[in-house]
């Protein structure tokens, strides 16, 4: 593997404009990743899903150069109906468009920063994968007080002209003090065997709102892995919530460091999976102050010989009293090949806290099935109405009314 | 309330910090082959039982020294220890208690286990372990009428050697983890109990672990055998001397419990925990397995941990048997600089197996206190249930409570419940006890034991006594 990405690194440089610094700093990302290789059962983080078995035995060799000289036809198709929306589209890891048609000018500032090399809060071999090949970067910056009108969807869109390919993306985001963002992050693939390693950063200044949904619904056999990293001041909010469901492979890391005072952190998860399937969402809150909050729920059905994972991890350092903190995971295996792993963790260093978790993995209830049953329904029906009750549960905790509906929809969820 | 008060004085400073002047049998400082074959040697042990040592240490030579548990400690020179020491008189063995040498008989009483009199008491059976040797064990006639063999290892790799080649190491193989290993290389004594199909205990089993010498690190090695439809239930005690510097304690406690038998092991671990400012203590890494090899077999831990500067352990059951039960109760409570990183390991391989799980950890002080455990549920093990609770009560901001469960679910007709929670003792809690006249201490105490008392519940009557008042001790100094 170290030469084919000595010679893919090679390519990706001649494409770029960049200084001979930021040439070094790369290679220094490529040399890290190259030493480290892909996270493998042996890190803790990475304990039920290996990574690199996970690669090998669905992609194989990879290779981590992309031409993106040439621009793709943005297919307009796929763009959400019935909900207006700003938009960046990627396709095949290239950007191709950005638009904030809706929202006023002065107050969105959209920098590009491919020619600087920003650090990134991880030191995992993932990141420096990602700092050494990223293309484009961009940071977008929400103005003080802005508050934007319509949410903004990023339409990760792959399509077969592409295969057994790494792409790495990399977007930056600052929210102004009282400024809010609604984003969601919508996954099309019509490609294969492709290795997607996306990268986030938030900054959430004083009295902000964050709102991320990342929609990972359609079938497709890629391999995913997203972190977001958010940062946040004094009475910010940040809601993130993961529907995984669609790729082969997924995993959605979510680090929360809550700096500022009354500043709180929601993470909602679905894990709605079947066939091979293996998802794992990894969240890590971090309670530096005091009164902050956090609340997680995961929820998840597990069909056939699918594998979901979830850690979960609560630290309150010994400044942060008066943290209120809890979990919540709970999982249905529909199938005896299924399995689910958890493992909820709670580091607490301060006494005056309220912290709690919990975590419950089981068969459908018979019972209830009976119970419907009695009543009229089917075995299928009554089935997939427990299901539904279970899992809108979790859909009822998205706080933004429009993209409720939107997921609902796309879920197949009805009342 | 003077008298308790007095009571409370007594105790305050660890009681058992006392060490006994007493000439020493040592083998060569050092790990290294001669050392393994000196204490077989002493033990007049048969080829199998070296053979058994050599493999474990042909292993151990491989394996690295884990450092993934949260309480770290600096290197341990393995060379440097002595792994075998005993009192000289324990040279030919005495044939009975009034041989004993009457300094080690002294010192046992100091520790409250007057060996003589129990000969008297219709108690508890004793199995005293002095260092690297089995001292003492009392009851035994009484026990042998039943068919019962309760005594030293040592003796029964002589006296039964077909028991305990069959099951030693069967549940704790000498390819096991870096410590555990370690043991099956070098472990000096310790407990040996059968009992035979169908008997019913009569009385308590007990060992008391008492570590002397200095520089010394402790082995010992206990292996239960409950046959078919027998019971019995197995109580462990330790203390150890103060010293600065810190010993090493690696045990192995192996139990198999047959069709329809129950073993009940309790343990009220108060090795040294070190001083104030958190110089010397024990580091007790010990190793805890029992197997439910048959059907219907029950295996259930309870454990009080309130000494060591670090422990270590995560008593485990192995639930292989269909319908066999495991069970884990556990009060760790660390104070000052103590540290502890405990729990347990459930692992489901038989069908419809069930465990139970109830962790009560309070941290004062500057301590650190960390609750692992695994939930394994197979794809083979049908119908099986877990439910799992571990609270934490934590007394001021230096130290630390921590829960890192690890549940894996591969059969969908079987449910895991985990439950845990963080919190200290609530404000109005201590103001209504108060008002009622106790001080803020006793309060604590009253409180703490009542978070308690699920577990306490689960120990043998002398016990339980003895662990409550420990448990107020425990935390002597940590309010206000």
């Amino acid at each position: 593997m170290k030469e084919q990405l000595q010679k893919d690194f090679d390519n990706t440089i001649k494409n770029l404009t960049l200084s001979q610094r930021d040439i070094e700093i790369k290679k220094f990302y490529l040399d890290n990743f190259i030493n480290k290789g892909f996270p493998n059962r042996k890190e803790e983080d990475w304990k039920f899903s290996d990574l690199n078995q996970i690669i090998k035995k669905n992609i194989g060799e990879l290779s981590f150069y992309s031409d993106y000289t040439s621009t793709n036809k943005v297919d307009t198709s796929v763009f959400v109906d019935g909900l207006e929306h700003n938009k960046i589209v990627f396709i095949n890891g290239r950007i191709e468009k950005i638009d904030f048609d809706y929202e006023k000018k002065d107050q969105i500032e959209i920098i590009d920063q491919s020619e600087t090399i920003n650090k990134f809060n991880n030191n995992s071999s993932l990141s420096d994968l990602n700092s050494a090949f990223t293309n484009k970067s961009f940071k977008i910056v929400v103005k003080k007080g802005y508050q934007l009108t319509k949410p903004l969807i990023i339409y990760h869109t792959t399509n077969s002209k592409i295969w057994s390919k790494n792409i790495n993306l990399r977007l930056n985001f600052e929210l102004y003090e009282n400024s809010s963002l609604r984003l969601i992050d919508l996954f099309r693939d019509t490609s294969e065997k492709n290795f997607l390693n996306i990268f986030y950063n938030f900054d959430l200044k004083e009295n902000s709102i964050l709102k991320n949904y990342k929609v990972d619904k359609f079938e497709n056999k890629n391999i995913k892995y997203s972190f977001n990293n958010i940062e946040q001041d004094k009475n910010s909010i940040s809601e993130t919530f993961i529907l995984s469901s669609g790729s082969n492979f997924c995993k959605n890391e979510i680090n929360c460091n809550l700096n500022g005072e009354y500043s709180s952190a929601f993470v909602n998860g679905i894990f709605s999976i079947n066939n091979n399937k293996h998802h794992e969402i990894r969240t890590i809150v971090n309670h530096l102050t005091e009164n902050t909050k956090s609340y997680q729920l995961i929820k998840s059905v597990l069909e056939d010989s699918s594998r979901a994972v979830y850690q979960g991890k609560i630290f309150v350092n010994s400044q942060a009293q008066k943290t209120d903190g809890y979990q919540l995971s709970k999982a249905i295996l529909l199938n005896k090949d299924s399995e689910f792993n958890a493992k909820p963790e709670l580091e607490i260093y301060a006494d005056d806290v309220k912290c709690s978790h919990g975590s419950a993995s089981g068969s459908l209830n018979e019972n209830s099935i009976f119970y419907l049953m009695s009543r009229g329904l089917n075995y299928q029906q009554s089935r997939e109405l427990l299901i539904n009750g279970f899992l809108l549960d979790v859909v009822e905790k998205i706080t933004d009314p429009e993209v409720r509906n939107l997921i609902k929809n796309m879920i197949g969820i009805k009342e | 309330m003077d008298n308790r008060q007095k009571e409370i004085d007594n105790l305050k400073d660890y009681k058992y910090g006392f060490t006994t002047d007493i000439e020493n049998t040592r083998a060569p400082k050092g790990l290294n082959e001669d050392v393994i074959r000196f204490i077989s040697n002493i033990k007049k042990e048969p080829q199998w039982m070296l053979d058994f040592r050599l493999k474990a240490f042909e292993r151990f030579k491989q394996l690295k020294e884990p450092d993934w548990q949260k309480p770290k400690y600096p290197k341990i020179d393995y060379q440097d220890l002595y792994y075998y020491s005993a009192p000289k008189s324990m040279k030919d063995k005495p044939k009975n208690l009034d041989d004993l040498d009457p300094k080690l008989l002294e010192t046992y009483k100091k520790l409250g286990i007057p060996l003589q009199e129990q000969k008297r008491l219709n108690g508890i059976a004793v199995d005293a372990v002095f260092d690297s040797v089995s001292v003492a064990t009392t009851f035994r006639e009484e026990l042998t009428k039943q068919g019962i063999i309760f005594c030293p290892i040592s003796e029964a790799i002589q006296n039964h050697p077909e028991l305990v080649k069959k099951y030693l190491g069967s549940v704790i193989p000498v390819t096991d983890h870096f410590f555990a290993t370690l043991n099956s290389a070098v472990f000096t004594d310790g407990s040996f109990a059968y009992i035979p199909e169908g008997v019913r205990c009569p009385m308590e089993l007990s060992t008391y672990f008492r570590i002397n010498a200095s520089n010394t690190g402790q082995f010992e090695r206990t292996l239960i055998v409950a046959d078919k439809g027998s019971y019995v239930s197995y109580l462990e005690g330790c203390t150890a001397p103060m010293r600065d510097e810190n010993q090493l304690h690696a045990a192995n406690v192996e139990l198999v419990a047959l069709d329809d038998a129950e073993i009940k092991y309790s343990t009220v671990q108060n090795w040294y925990p070190g001083d104030k400012d958190g110089k010397g203590g024990i580091y007790n890494f010990v190793t805890k397995r029992g197997l439910c090899k048959g059907k219907n077999s029950k295996i259930s831990w309870t454990q009080v941990e309130t000494g060591s500067a670090i422990t270590w352990k995560y008593p485990s059951c192995i639930l292989k048997g269909d319908n066999s039960v495991g069970e884990f109760y556990s009060i760790a409570i660390t104070n000052n600089h103590q540290k502890a990183d405990t729990g347990t390991k459930m692992i489901h391989l038989g069908k419809n197996t069930k465990s139970k799980i109830i962790s009560k950890g309070i941290s004062a002080g500057f301590s650190d206190m960390t609750y692992r455990g695994l939930v394994d549920i197979s794809s083979k093990a049908t119908n099986s249930n877990n439910y799992t609770q571990c609270d934490s009560l934590l007394m001021g901001n230096k130290c630390g409570a921590h829960t890192v469960p690890y549940i894996k679910n591969k059969n969908s007709e079987s449910n895991i419940a985990h439950e845990a929670t963080t919190s200290k003792i609530s404000e109005e809690q201590l103001h209504y006890c108060q008002q009622r006249g106790l001080s803020a201490e006793e309060a604590v105490g009253l409180i703490v034991n009542g978070f308690c008392k699920e577990v306490l519940q689960q120990l043998p009557m002398e016990f339980a006594v003895e662990a409550q008042k420990l448990v107020g001790i425990s935390l002597e100094g940590s309010v206000g």
